[in-house]
């Protein structure tokens, strides 16, 4: 079987879905975190598949870039994460209200 | 105009009091504090000494020019430069910052940081005024030096210090902001005439402006140095501010601040407006003359030390500014001469009024009496500085009250005799002012054990009554570096009048033009020879 | 010659040693040792210079040590006046080389007696006082050397401040430091003439040199029955010569300056200082003798000051005070010569009147150290006994200032008397009454110090006269009565006392002979050696009087007779029946109390200008404080007065509206921050479900509508 760009479409489509459920549903804020590395990758497989496919490199670059900005995010989101466990002592999501009204 | 330095002295100069400020910022410790200020306005007084010897008294040049862009668009520059007149101001300032910065070694315990680095900043605004040859520079500088004087005062001051700082920076700003308009009546004549919008006033010095507009520009330009200077009705503002400053606070507006409105007189008014300024003479010496006849008597009405220091000011100042509006080179010579030596003397009293106070915590002239038996080398000090500033010969003050009524003599005799009378009146209350504190016996319990003068109070005094001294003795290099200073405004002020390097530059010249010291008949030549050709 | 700028610099290094170091560091030996070296130093150097000038052809000598001010072109609308330019330059004369020698040879002396009348001061003080009479040597001679006026303003105004200073020498007591202000104030009054007539000259000859503005002077006209710059030039100088030397209306500081140390008094403000109006006046003969009216002024000034101040001294009871009065008196016979063009016999009078007087003065030291401070002439009498050497001075000083020949005094003051005679006859008439009455007070001084009764506080006479006989032995054993603890009565004062009297005396004896009249068939040296200095041009012939001897010798037995009458009636009064003069003051009641009060003139400027300076400088800080500073202040006022007007409407108005607005979004903030659950994923959802409503919307317009 060849793989057609819609198969990687579907992927694509796949996991963003998965990670968006993974955004809304979860309580834990760490596997929140992961769900949106998931939609972040669900992007970067679009961006590599368009890339090949339409035979120009400006889609690979634009993946590096992303997951450079992925893995700042990450870090600058962990560290705000560690900040904040270390004075709730807790991950959860509904506990963090400290910015409501 | 040229930069015989080869490199940027004068921001050097203005910078190096920023930068210990800057400094200052990092430092927490109180002694490493005092330390640092203290060495960094010594610096600046070295950095400021070169003026002295590289500046070339021959030339009629802008020296030591430094020029950049700064806001292009309305054609204001970065253009400093000094002559002879700025140069010792200068001097008088780095000089006058250094020892207010050690006076205030033990006078200040609180807010140490702040303090230090306000007087810093002063110090660079007043530098920064003197050297600047773009008027909106200036203005900017004149306006920055407010601002730590107001806390200065604001922050350190005794009782009323409040009522004083708020009194001192509005009466400024509303000289200063009418001085505002008249700086941008200026700019755009300058620019009607020419076609180029500039504030660089070496091309204001050659503008004709007519006689109407000359006339309301000066008006602007009075208020807002005659406030600073301050003369007579605009004064009341210095009693306050002086009585209620700090120490040094005193010093530095006494010595250096009021030098700022005289400077601008002579910088700005003058040349930029001579036919306004040969206008105003009469309305301006009677105001002098008030002022130094007012100012005598309030003063000796004072039981206050401080305050009546302050108004020996009025009248000192009144002094300077009827010898500037003599319009005579001797005159004008003597003026800018005795703003040095009341910087001198008027500084020295008030750091010599600071010593008791930090001792007693009074300035209740009442509560003294008898301190020569306490503390004799004060008492010395204070005669010294007190001859000088009554312009006792052979000290500095006699120099200028000589040369500054000779020079209003010449132009009438009448103002000259009413202005003397200043020298009977001022021997009067210094000398009350000297017997009440110094001499009788000490009455007052308190003051049985005062300390006489320390190390380091004789290191603020030593470097003023040498210069008394020198000056009485041998005023010659200071009144060197002014020729040609006075010459560029006496050129500008007097249609007859001869710069005197011209003379001495080109001989061939000199032929044709008057001799200096001849008789009067060479000069009333003049015309038959201009006719002639 | 040529370092005669080191005569002034001499007690200048003096003082400036003394005030520098002396007054913490050295011990008494040595702050006396510097200042009566450096005095020494500078007499030998004005003898030398002075002997040289006797031997020069050209007797004037200038010496430009620097500039002081550079030249400074002077220009009026009229033209060019000059340039101002002053040089500190020394003139050696036969005027100022007469001066120096006085000032150097009398003030040497006076080093020398000080260092044991101030023997009694703390170490401090010893050195201040040493520190500050070498000050006034240094400027004394600056002012009888300098070449130009300005640099005789110098010493001018420095011999004032070393005045005030000396005067107010021990500060604790109010009338010392009174009595300083007062003779440095009044002086400044005077000043302030000088200093116009100054400006005057400068405006008037384009100079300020001595030479110069003579020779311009001379070529200039007499001003005659008119009153031109000359005159007002001449004026001016002599406001200032008024304040300085003491003349109507300025005389008041001179017997208050008695406050200060008697040495002071004999050396300042009697033999130098106070003659230097004189000197100025003389220094400026060409100028003067072109202005008669102002020459009229200064003849009437001098003979009423040496008239009043003569009254007055007839009944003074201070020892101190009756010889203030006595040399304002001989000022104004200083005056009344110049006046009348005599400056030679003016300045003759100058030098021998700086011999007897501070003599006398010193004498008075004398007896006033040895009665302990006690300055009343009531209290003392008989004193011939205890201090020989003082009473056979002072009473050669008394003969002297009298008039007795062949004492100095006698030529000199006759001298004044015959050219005044010449001149004007009742100016004449006046200087003869005030002689007479010089005589007077004098030996009424002399009388009743050493005649008569001893009226003093009494001391243990037994053990004291051991002790007074060891005081006389010992110079310096003077400690033990510092503080008067220790008082052994009256007693003569020690060899360094009395050395300098015993040499005034012999000066105020032997002085005159310089200057014998012609009519006693001997050459009058001084006055032609001194010609030159009042002259413009080389040197004159000197002038032979025209009148014939007879009369000269007519005027002088005259005179003679006028100081014996006065001599022997001070002795029918004080000596014989000493009761009398009681009697005389009871009878003459209201006389006597406006002499004692010396014509109310200090009650009359206590009154006026000093209560009128006062009260204006009081009146002018109420108006200082209430209406300059008032309409500041109300200014102030005004603009809060406004602000607190827009305050109101702005609180009130424009932020109501505002707050208006607030309040409205605070209310419905209640209802809206339900939503805000503050918990990303509820966003989140109402974001996807926003997504998915647009792209709803988004199908439905594409494809439906």
């Amino acid at each position: 079987m060849e793989i057609t760009p819609a198969h990687y479409a579907l992927l694509s489509a796949a996991l963003f879905i998965i990670g968006v459920v993974g955004v809304l549903v979860r309580r834990n804020i760490i596997i929140i975190f992961m769900s949106i590395e998931l939609i972040l990758n669900a992007v970067n497989i679009n961006l590599v598949a368009n890339a090949r496919h339409l035979e120009n490199l400006v889609g690979q670059v634009f993946v590096v870039f992303v997951i450079a900005v992925a893995a700042a995010e990450a870090a600058v989101g962990l560290g705000i994460l560690l900040a904040f466990f270390r004075n709730k002592e807790t991950v959860n999501i509904d506990e963090m209200n400290v910015m409501r009204w | 105009m040229s930069n015989t330095a080869n490199f940027p002295l004068l921001s050097l100069i203005m910078f190096t009091p920023l930068v210990g400020a800057g400094v200052l910022l990092f430092v927490s410790k109180p002694n490493a504090i005092r330390w640092i200020a203290n060495g960094f306005a010594m610096l600046g007084f070295l950095v400021s000494l070169p003026l002295w010897f590289w500046l070339d008294t021959t030339s009629p040049d802008w020296q030591f020019v430094e020029r950049h862009e700064w806001i292009p668009s309305i054609g204001a520059e970065y253009f400093i430069g000094v002559d002879g007149f700025s140069v010792l101001l200068i001097l008088l300032a780095t000089l006058m910052g250094a020892i207010a910065v050690l006076s205030s070694w033990t006078a200040i315990t609180e807010r140490l940081k702040e303090y230090y680095i306000f007087l810093l900043v002063l110090q660079a605004g007043m530098i920064g005024a003197f050297v600047s040859l773009d008027f909106l520079l200036f203005f900017v500088f004149w306006e920055v030096m407010l601002v730590p004087m107001y806390f200065l005062i604001g922050i350190w001051g005794s009782a009323n210090r409040l009522y004083s700082a708020i009194k001192f920076f509005l009466f400024t700003l509303v000289g200063s902001v009418i001085m505002l308009l008249g700086i941008l009546a200026v700019y755009f004549y300058n620019h009607e005439v020419t076609g180029v919008y500039t504030f660089d006033i070496t091309r204001f010095h050659e503008l004709n402006m007519p006689i109407e507009l000359q006339t309301w520009v000066f008006l602007a330009f009075f208020l807002g140095f005659a406030v600073k200077v301050p003369m007579f009705p605009f004064h009341t503002w210095l009693p306050d501010a002086h009585t209620d400053a700090p120490t040094a606070g005193s010093v530095i507006l006494a010595a250096v601040l009021l030098k700022m409105g005289t400077y601008g007189f002579i910088r700005f008014s003058l040349p930029i407006l001579p036919e306004a300024t040969r206008n105003a003479v009469p309305w301006v010496v009677a105001l002098c003359i008030i002022g130094i006849i007012y100012g005598a008597l309030v003063a000796m009405a004072q039981t206050d030390w401080k305050r009546l220091v302050a108004y020996s000011s009025v009248s000192h100042m009144g002094l300077v500014m009827l010898g500037l509006f003599a319009l005579t080179p001797v005159g004008i010579t003597g003026s800018i001469l005795q703003q040095i030596n009341h910087g001198i003397a008027t500084g020295g009293l008030f750091l010599l009024v600071g010593v008791v106070y930090e001792r007693r915590h009074t300035r209740e002239i009442s509560e003294y009496g008898g301190l020569a038996k306490v503390m004799p080398a004060y008492a010395a000090v204070f005669l010294v500085l007190t001859m000088s500033s009554i312009g006792l010969p052979t000290l500095n003050g006699f120099i200028g009250e000589v040369l500054i009524l000779q020079g209003i003599f010449v132009v009438n005799k009448v103002w000259a005799g009413f202005a003397a009378t200043g020298i009977v009146l001022s021997a009067a209350y210094m000398l009350w002012l000297y017997q009440r504190t110094m001499w009788g016996t000490v009455d007052n319990p308190k003051n049985e054990h005062l300390p006489d003068l320390n190390l380091r109070e004789w290191a603020t005094f030593a470097p003023l009554l040498i210069l008394a001294v020198w000056i009485g003795l041998y005023p010659k290099p200071f009144l060197d570096r002014l020729e040609t200073s006075v010459d560029r405004v006496m050129a500008r002020v007097s249609s007859v009048y001869p710069p005197r390097n011209v003379l001495h530059d080109d001989g061939q010249d000199a032929a044709e033009l008057p001799a200096l010291d001849g008789d009067v008949s060479d000069v009333i030549e003049i015309p038959v020879r201009g006719g002639a050709r | 010659m040529d370092l005669i700028w080191l005569i002034p610099l001499l007690p200048g290094i003096g003082a400036a040693l003394n005030g520098l170091l002396g007054v913490r560091y050295f011990s008494k030996r040595v702050a006396a040792g510097v200042a009566c070296v450096t005095m020494g130093g500078a007499l030998l150097l004005s003898i030398g210079a002075f002997y040289q000038l006797l031997g020069a052809e050209h007797r004037e000598h200038v010496v430009t040590v620097a500039q002081w001010i550079p030249p400074i072109p002077l220009a009026t609308a009229s033209g060019e006046i000059g340039a101002f330019e002053v040089p500190w330059a020394f003139r050696l004369d036969p005027l100022s080389g007469m001066m120096i020698l006085i000032v150097t040879g009398i003030g040497f002396l006076i080093h020398l007696y000080s260092v044991a009348y101030m023997d009694h001061e703390s170490r401090g003080a010893y050195a201040r006082f040493f520190c500050y009479l070498n000050l006034f040597c240094f400027f004394m001679l600056m002012l009888v050397l300098g070449s130009t006026f300005l640099v005789m303003f110098v010493g001018w105004e420095g011999v004032g401040l070393c005045s005030y200073l000396l005067i107010g020498f021990w500060y604790h007591k109010q009338s010392a430091s009174d009595a300083g202000k007062k003779a440095f104030i009044v002086n400044r009054v005077g000043d302030w003439g000088f200093m116009l007539g100054i400006f005057l000259i400068f405006f008037t000859f384009g100079t300020l040199d001595f030479r110069a503005v003579a020779e311009a002077a001379a070529e200039m006209p007499v001003e005659v029955g008119g009153f031109g710059v000359l005159s007002a030039i001449c004026l001016l100088l002599f406001v200032g010569a008024v304040g300085k030397s003491a003349q109507i209306p300025l005389h008041i500081w001179l017997p208050d300056a008695m406050e200060g140390p008697t040495p002071v008094s004999a050396l300042i403000h009697a033999a130098t200082m106070v003659t230097a109006g004189v000197y100025m006046v003389g220094r400026n003969a060409v100028l003067f003798s072109h202005a008669p009216m102002v020459m009229q002024v200064v003849a009437w000034v001098g003979v009423l000051t040496a008239l009043l101040a003569a009254t007055i001294g007839l009944v003074q009871t201070d020892i101190k005070k009756v010889l203030a009065y006595s040399t304002v008196s001989q000022l104004g016979y200083m005056f009344l010569a110049t006046g009348v063009g005599a400056f030679g016999a003016a300045a003759f009078h100058l030098m021998t009147h700086a011999f007897f007087k501070a003599l006398l003065f010193l004498g008075s030291g004398s007896v006033i150290h040895a009665m302990n401070d006690e300055q009343d002439l009531r209290r003392m009498g008989n004193m011939r006994l205890y201090m020989p050497v003082t009473f056979i001075t002072m009473f050669v000083g008394s003969l002297a200032i009298a008039g007795v020949p062949p004492f100095s005094g006698f030529f000199s003051k006759d001298e004044i008397l015959y050219r005044t005679y010449l001149n004007n006859k009742l100016l004449w008439g006046l200087a003869v009454v005030t002689a007479g009455m010089t005589a007077f007070y004098m030996f009424r001084l002399i009388f009743m110090t050493f005649f008569g009764e001893y009226r003093g506080p009494s001391w243990g006479h037994q053990e004291g006269e051991d002790h007074a006989e060891a005081h006389a032995a010992a110079d310096d054993g003077h400690d033990a009565d510092a503080q008067g603890h220790a008082w052994h009565g009256p007693h003569e004062s020690p060899g360094l006392m009395t050395g300098p009297l015993w040499m005034l005396a012999v000066g105020a004896s032997v002085a005159g002979l310089v200057g014998i009249p012609a009519a006693f068939g001997f050459r009058n040296l001084i006055e032609p050696f001194l010609e030159p200095s009042f002259t413009a041009g080389a040197a004159h012939e000197a002038t032979e009087h025209a009148e014939s001897h007879l009369l000269e010798w007519g005027l002088m037995g005259f005179s003679v007779l006028i100081a014996i009458a006065g001599i022997a009636l001070a002795y029918h009064f004080y000596v014989r029946r000493p009761e009398r003069s009681e009697q005389l003051a009871k009878h003459w009641a209201g006389a006597h109390r406006w002499l004692t009060n010396k014509y109310y003139v200090d009650e009359l400027y206590g009154a006026t200008a000093i209560k009128g300076t006062i009260g204006s400088a009081r009146g002018l800080w109420t108006v200082d404080r209430h209406v300059v500073d008032g309409a500041v202040n109300g200014a102030g006022w005004l603009t809060r007065a406004c602000a607190w007007v827009s305050h109101v409407f702005d609180k009130y108005l424009v932020d109501g509206m505002f707050n208006l607005l607030a309040w409205v979004c605070t209310e419905g903030s209640y209802v809206f921050r339900r939503v805000q659950t503050g918990l990303i994923q509820n966003y989140a959802v109402a974001t996807l479900f926003g997504v998915f409503a647009f792209v709803t919307m988004y199908l439905i317009a594409r494809y439906v509508g």
